[in-house]
């Protein structure tokens, strides 16, 4: 049998056409959807402190963002397999789970294009960062994706319907964005509280973030176990979405 | 190319055994017919076979490469229409084939070329641009199918392909599988029994998750002990006879399965009662209902197997 010679190139379009682009075009107003949430609690946290925390508000909407790419890569992958069946065309096809992930999570990035870019403007207009604290935030913001973004395929490989698909977007979403400092810094929660806090790995990314904009004071080796406890979060999920994830059914 | 299964079982949340020791060994290009009633294990079987779903015990392989251990491997060569996959509502049909296509490593221009191809030999051209959620039930049942032939996979799974198509977009369906089986090897399941009969160059009857029957439909009619269908036209037809069996099929027609010499031996009968009938050699649909129809309907027996 003569071999094809496979594009892994056109394996990973073929998600970011279908999850994002095509529904882009097809669904103009979708364009929008993304930029709702952020931009709400944004807005009430900004008036509640007269515009003191805008900034800080700020940075935590580009955090929830990054969020939300998870939680609606779960959602857009519970549908796709559980009412299409394309999960299962997909896994006897050449396409292995990790490039479908890369594919899937790089269509989150390009559905929620205008709201970044709008968040992006924001925060470069409001936010006082040096050079290099804008390269620390950057790979803070990529590694709460790539946390995110596991845990959200993790989860839709186990789903077996839409009900329980939004369970998951149900409780996701406020237990990571916000009731966690992402949105305030962190030392307005009093203790015991605090320590909830550091149940959720936003909390370390939000504590990195700060730390960058002058909002939250962390020592040296605060900033060290935040960055250490934030990767090996973020590694277990990741190892659980390639390894442990249900991509055939038992 | 060979599809080929050993003890394969599959029992749902530890209970419900939905495929029971099958063991099969098809090695052949062509179309492969599977058929058996609802629940006999067709989509369970198919999704074993097709690495989307794990065997509870047993191997199979594609092509002798295992199913579970070189999945990967199985995967380059196989392409799949689940029973229940329908066209994402957001994409046009040109989109939804060339999509699945990059999925299978195709460039994007391959893609499209291909995949205009495709809807064109399943008469979806000039609906190929508009969204699909406008297509109507059976021609998303053809989209579906059009994606898999378009593609290179040597053995395709068809889970009931031709479900809510009309007569001759079956046809058309058939046509196209004919032309494309000669090279490959086609795994159809479907209810339709005359075209498992027509297209099926092997067929293969489940029940309850165990292998009934399999062969050509030659050799599945010599095994079955009345290969011989009287068809009777007469109002409220009945007959005592232990050698044959008696289908009704309405009040003004009944079927007579029985040997060539016993309904041979019934037509004095019908000729001196002024009976209208025809005699034909059983088909799928009559060996089928031999095999399968006199037992009790069991659609609603809890587990206890
Ligand atoms: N995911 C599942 N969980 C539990 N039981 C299942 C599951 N899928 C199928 N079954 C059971 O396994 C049996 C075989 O199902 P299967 O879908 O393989 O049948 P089928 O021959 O394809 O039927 P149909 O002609 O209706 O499509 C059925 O009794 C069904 O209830
Ligand atoms: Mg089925």
């Amino acid at each position: 049998m003569m071999k094809m010679k496979r594009k892994i190139g056109s394996q990973i379009m073929a998600s970011i056409l279908v999850n994002s682009i095509y529904a882009m075009i097809n669904y103009p107003v979708v364009l929008i959807n993304t930029l709702l949430a952020p931009l709400a609690i944004l807005a009430v946290v900004t008036f509640a402190s007269k515009g003191t925390l805008l900034p800080v508000a700020a940075v935590g909407a580009l955090i929830m963002n990054m969020v939300s790419s998870g939680t609606s890569l779960q959602q857009d992958l519970s549908h796709l397999k559980n009412d299409m069946r394309l999960q299962d065309m997909i896994v006897s096809s050449p396409t292995s789970s990790f490039i479908y992930i890369i594919g899937m999570a790089i269509s989150e990035i390009v559905y929620s294009i205008p709201t970044l870019a709008f968040l992006i403007i924001l925060n470069i207009i409001f936010v006082k960062i040096t050079f290099l604290g804008a390269f620390i935030l950057f790979l803070d913001m990529a590694t709460i994706f790539t946390f995110s973004i596991s845990l959200g395929f993790f989860l839709s490989t186990f789903t077996s319907d839409i009900i329980q698909s939004w369970g998951f977007s149900g409780i996701l979403s406020p237990l990571l964005t916000t009731i966690p400092p992402v949105y305030y810094p962190i030392n307005y929660i009093p203790y015991p509280f605090r320590y909830l806090a550091y149940l959720s790995p936003t909390t370390y990314a939000s504590e990195i973030a700060q730390s960058q904009t002058g909002y939250y004071a962390l020592s040296a080796s605060g900033f060290a176990t935040a960055w250490l406890v934030l990767i090996a979060i973020t590694a277990v999920l990741t190892y659980l979405a390639l390894k442990r994830s249900r991509w055939r059914e038992i | 190319m060979r599809i080929r299964a050993e003890e394969l079982s599959k029992t749902y949340d530890r209970k419900h055994r939905a495929l029971d020791s099958l063991s099969i060994d098809i090695n052949m290009n062509g179309i492969f017919s599977v058929i058996g009633r609802n629940g006999a294990g067709k989509t369970t079987f198919v999704r074993i076979m097709s690495t989307e779903l794990l065997p509870t015990s047993g191997r199979g392989y594609i092509n002798e490469m295992d199913v579970v251990d070189q999945a990967d491997a199985v995967r380059q060569d196989i392409a799949v229409v689940p029973q229940e996959a329908r066209p994402l509502p957001w994409l046009t049909p040109l989109q939804t084939v060339s999509s699945y296509l990059m999925w299978r490593g195709y460039s994007y221009r391959e893609a499209n070329e291909k995949g205009k191809d495709a809807l064109r030999e399943l008469g979806l051209e000039g609906k190929e641009n508009e969204k699909s959620r406008k297509l109507s039930g059976g021609q998303k049942r053809k989209l579906m199918a059009a994606t898999v032939i378009s593609s290179e996979a040597h053995i395709v799974f068809l889970d009931e392909p031709t479900t809510g198509l009309d007569y001759l977009s079956r046809k058309e369906l058939w046509q196209l599988l004919s032309r494309m089986k000669k090279d490959r090897l086609i795994i159809l399941t479907t209810h339709y029994l005359e075209e498992a009969e027509i297209l099926g160059d092997q067929i293969m009857i489940l029940d309850h998750g165990k292998l009934v029957d399999l062969g050509t439909i030659d050799n599945l009619r010599n095994k079955v002990k009345l290969p011989y269908v009287l068809k009777v036209n007469a109002e409220n037809f009945k007959l005592e006879d232990d050698e044959v069996q008696i289908h009704p099929v309405s009040e003004k027609e009944t079927f007579v399965y029985g040997s060539a010499s016993k309904i041979y031996g019934l037509i004095p009968y019908l000729v001196t009662n002024k009976m209208k009938f025809t005699v034909e050699e059983a088909s799928l649909s009559n060996i089928f209902e031999q095999y399968l129809g006199s037992g009790e309907d069991d659609e609603n027996e809890e587990e206890d197997r």
